[in-house]
């Protein structure tokens, strides 16, 4: 009798279908092992079955790229023979599961990505979200999965040594049972160096190396794939461990690998594990793989080949040696500390053979797993969206105190609580950490720097995925620009919830499709990346969040601060007051924080304008012209003037007459403007003018005063107060 | 001057010091594997730089203090030798005994990554003579276990011994009597939880930290 029951199929998440295309791609029916194989390799997490055909609209290629997306991270070139890998990864799930171990996994998988290239890793930023912290049913749990995920980062890359240099934390009620947690990763590899996940070379070893086999997050990837109900939370054994300890010493001996010349490709083991690295591995190449599974290193006794073959124990690797050379690679993990074990060899066949103490247990063709998944063009409709276009009637009473309260929103306030507790500073190439508008960090090879901007905005792209996404992406190019970079490539993060829904569907297609059109547009080709879907909660789906890193590139000096630094400098506003109406106000943090409302539509935006915004402050902060320089953006124009304020040199400010009813002209989220301080304001004007973009005098920096004419007047101090303080208080209510 | 810095599997400011010394400081550096039993002869200085030396899932510098190097750097401290050890450093030259006291979880029971105020109380050490008795250096802390406690009495000795070389302007993690940094009897062994390495560059946002460096050099030209 059949042991592959209806039953069993569906409890590997595979449809009907897919399991009939098993069956014709096997010609037979297949063992156990088999369709767990089969089930984690066709999984959402590792096929992008949903999102493949909408995935190939991003535009992927320039003259930097040295590396598009289809390996373990894409590369740039910067110049003086070095590239930069990197890449932005999803652990939403199990940080909902198992904050602590969920987001420290997270933190772990990326970095393996990016030296699994032969990329040192040299920055971590982290983009995350959770629900409300006030929230009188949620808000404990919020509080205490926001707490988890936090440690568990700083756990992570405080002890590998990597310096989490910034990042985002938004706050949503669509993210109550569904946090998100987006790890960017980015490291400097040596161009001549790149390492592939390619099994080349037939009769060469098949190595193990790290960490031992345990039962640890099998099925993680099926999991990733599924929503959340009731019985999720007996999944959290599929959450992994993380031992930061050991992918140090796993970082170290893998370069050193590398450094000996006999490592002919390398995968690390991330989702799905050994099946991935080895048919994924096998694939690339064209070639088989054949492993017997009594030669892999195992933590525990009486693992079946199911077991070992899908377990996602952290921090370990494959890779493929040149024959005769084993010893040399043994030797250097030997010295680490590290088991290491000769556990197949390189074949011609094509096929992933698995045996256990020789007794053949799994046969299928490496690129019916890897390339044969299905692929699915989803129905999409119009896009999800339950809010009205029309504003509702609102009228500030006090245009000071909704300052004050958008200043201590959680969306808003000062993070200095989280980011203390990530070592930002470690390798010592922080040049900008956390709290400005990007991080900057040096790269010590070249002599220049990159500067990184994540990005996300649920609010905007629930409104209008497309038009949501083409401002997300604006956003990170400003804020990359703001500090003097040029933006040259992304990653991006697509968060949506469930594909199968035509409204949730066209949410993803039609950001993608923004999204492809900005970055095209603002020359930052996508080099790789990732999706999570399925970000349901007993039917509630998350807002659709993508989110983009921006990575720039800029000559190494000391960075334009976004805060005021001296009085009696003119302020001025690149880009002018901005766009807006009552339609366009409703996706903004003033809408989100004193409205508790959502309507209409984003920001609308101009990106040809936007773009010569990008270059004008570039030119501008090159031509040291300014003294500060800082990115309109959440909370729009007087937030960004109370932020600037926050080294105690504020700012007498007047607008020039406008349309706009005034907590529209304060507080619209209308993008293109850079709020910048300087003793050379006719330079500002006259580079600002070259590139065609609006520069106007506003005011004069003053110490410990920020007064909007006729809107308000506040003390630094009344603004800077409840900022720096609202986070810790909220998650000590 | 060449300085040893020590490189323990979990070290991850190693680097960073030898790059401190080597660019910053303008002085030579070599690295110290923690299976070698003897110092090179040619060394004149030694750094426990900061990480997490074997993981430090037990307790910080608890299984350091058994590698063959530490052994070595105590032949070397007792011959009096210079040595320094930041951060991680510190904890492992407390573990092992070559100074008083332990440093412990922070009181905030996080982990704090920031600039902190550091007062020099005293520059009658060979890491402190450039610098001015009451002198604030601006220097990082990125610490998790930097709570410096020892029994009263052994802290009446530091204090009556003049060997509290630091102390933090505002305390940021509930060290005793605000302690940041001490050093042994014999003056030649200092421990400090603050970063001197990572406060040796403008672009940083701190030159503080080359005080101690050239207070080293000093001392060694002296000798």
């Amino acid at each position: 009798m059949s042991t592959i029951t209806p039953e069993v199929v569906a409890a590997h998440s595979l449809t009907p279908d897919e399991y009939q295309k098993i069956l014709s791609l096997l010609g037979r029916e297949p063992s156990l092992t088999e369709l767990g194989i089969f089930s984690v390799m066709w999984s959402e997490h590792c096929s992008y079955k949903s999102s493949k055909v909408h995935l190939k609209k991003l535009p992927t290629r320039s003259q930097l790229v040295l590396l598009g997306p289809g390996e373990n991270a894409g590369i740039i070139d910067i110049g003086h023979g070095y590239g930069i890998a990197f890449k932005i990864e999803s652990h939403n799930h199990p940080s909902f599961i198992e904050p602590f171990q969920g987001a420290a996994t997270g933190v772990g998988g990326i970095l393996r990505d990016i030296f699994t290239m032969g990329a040192r890793p040299i920055a971590v930023l982290d983009s995350i979200r959770f629900g409300p912290l006030d929230d009188p049913k949620t808000g404990a749990r919020n509080r205490r999965i926001l707490e988890g995920v936090v440690s568990g980062i700083a756990h992570y890359g405080n002890c590998f040594g990597v310096p989490t240099v910034g990042g985002e934390c938004v706050f949503h009620k669509s993210y109550d049972g569904n946090p998100l947690v987006n790890v960017f990763a980015l490291g400097v590899i040596p161009k001549d160096k790149i390492f592939f996940g390619r099994a080349e070379g037939i009769g060469n070893p098949v190595i193990y190396v790290g960490a031992k086999t345990g039962r640890d997050g099998i099925h993680g990837a099926t999991m990733a794939s599924d929503e959340f109900t009731e019985e999720s939370k007996q999944k959290r054994p599929n959450v992994q461990m993380g031992d930061p300890f050991l992918e140090k010493l796993l970082l170290e001996a893998c370069l050193e690998a590398m450094y000996t010349g006999a490592v002919v490709g390398i995968q690390d083991m991330g989702a799905a594990g050994l099946t991935c690295s080895t048919c994924e591995m096998g694939s690339r190449a064209g070639t088989g793989i054949e492993i017997d599974l009594q030669y892999v290193p195992q933590r525990e006794t009486g693992m079946s080949p199911y077991e070992i073959m899908l377990s996602e124990s952290q921090e370990r690797m494959l890779l493929v040696a040149e024959k005769g050379r084993e010893q040399e690679i043994f030797d250097v993990f030997n010295k680490w500390g590290l088991d290491s074990a000769t556990v197949g060899f390189v074949t011609d066949d094509g096929m992933l053979r698995v045996r256990d103490h020789g007794v053949l247990v799994a046969e299928i063709n490496n690129r019916d797993l890897a390339d044969e998944a299905p692929i699915y063009n989803r129905p999409h409709t119009k896009p999800h969206r339950n809010v009205p276009m029309e504003a509702p009637a609102f009228a500030s009473s006090d245009l000071k105190a909704d300052l004050v309260k958008l200043l201590s929103s959680g969306d808003l306030c000062s993070k200095k609580w989280i980011y203390e507790q990530y070592d930002y500073m470690v390798r010592t190439n922080t040049l900008a950490g956390p709290g400005g508008d990007a991080a900057i960090v040096r790269v010590k090879e070249t002599g220049t720097s990159v500067a990184i901007s994540l990005d996300g905005n649920g609010r905007y792209c629930y409104l209008d995925p497309r038009e949501g996404a083409k401002l997300v992406v604006a956003e990170a190019c400003r804020n990359v620009s703001t500090v003097g970079a040029l933006p040259v490539a992304a990653t991006n993060n697509l968060n949506f919830g469930n594909p199968q829904r035509p409204e949730i569907m066209a949410q993803l297609v039609e950001a993608i499709e923004g999204m492809a059109d900005a970055c095209l547009h603002f020359e930052t080709p996508i080099t790789g990346g990732n999706v999570s879907l399925y970000n349901e909660t007993l039917g509630e789906g998350i807002l659709p969040t993508p989110v983009i890193g921006i990575v720039g590139l800029l000559p190494t000096q000391a960075p334009v601060p976004s805060r005021f630094q001296n009085e009696g400098r003119t302020v001025m506003l690149l880009g002018g007051i901005g766009i807006s109406d009552e339609v366009h106000f409703g996706g903004t943090q003033y809408a989100h924080v004193l409205l508790q409302q959502m309507w209409g539509l984003p920001p609308a935006l101009d990106m040809e304008l936007e773009k010569n915004v990008h270059a004008a402050i570039r030119e501008i902060v090159a031509a040291g012209v300014v003294e500060s320089a800082h990115d309109l953006s959440d909370g729009g124009f007087a937030v960004a003037l109370a932020e600037a304020s926050f080294d105690g040199i504020g700012a007498t400010v007047s607008l020039p007459d406008s349309t706009l009813r005034p907590e529209l002209l304060l507080f619209h989220e209308g993008p293109s403007r850079i709020l910048i301080s300087t003793n050379s304001p006719e330079e500002v004007s006259k580079l600002a003018d070259k590139h065609g973009v609006p520069a106007i005098t506003i005011g004069t920096t003053v110490t410990g005063q920020v007064v909007i004419e006729g809107h308000l007047s506040a003390t630094v101090e009344e603004l800077h107060q409840p900022w720096a303080t609202a986070l810790e208080s909220a998650l000590h209510a | 001057m060449k300085a040893g810095v020590v490189v323990f599997p979990g070290s991850n400011c190693d680097h960073d010091a030898y790059y401190a010394v080597t660019q910053n400081v303008g002085a030579q550096a070599a690295l110290l594997w923690h299976q070698e039993s003897t110092i090179p002869s040619d060394i004149d200085a030694i750094i426990l730089p900061g990480g997490f030396s074997y993981g430090d899932y037990l307790r910080c510098g608890a299984i350091a203090k058994f590698s063959p190097i530490i052994g070595a750097v105590k032949k070397f401290a007792d011959a009096g030798g210079l040595v320094m050890g930041f951060c991680n450093g510190f904890q492992i030259l407390t573990e092992s005994g070559l100074l008083p006291g332990a440093l412990i979880r922070n009181n905030s029971l996080k982990f704090r990554c920031h600039q902190v105020g550091l007062r020099v109380e005293t520059t009658n050490t060979p890491f402190t003579n450039a610098a001015e008795k009451g002198q604030i250096l601006t220097i990082p802390i990125a610490h998790g276990e930097g709570c410096y406690t020892a029994e009263p009495h052994v802290l009446d000795q530091l204090e009556a011994e003049d060997r509290v070389v630091f102390r933090y302007v505002q305390n940021p993690n509930g060290s005793l009597r605000d302690i940041a940094g001490i050093c042994n009897a014999g003056r030649n062994v200092l421990g400090m939880m603050p970063h001197p390495e990572r406060a040796t560059d403008p672009l940083m946002g701190s030159t503080d930290g080359l005080v101690v460096f050239r207070s080293l050099l000093s001392a060694l030209v002296a000798k």
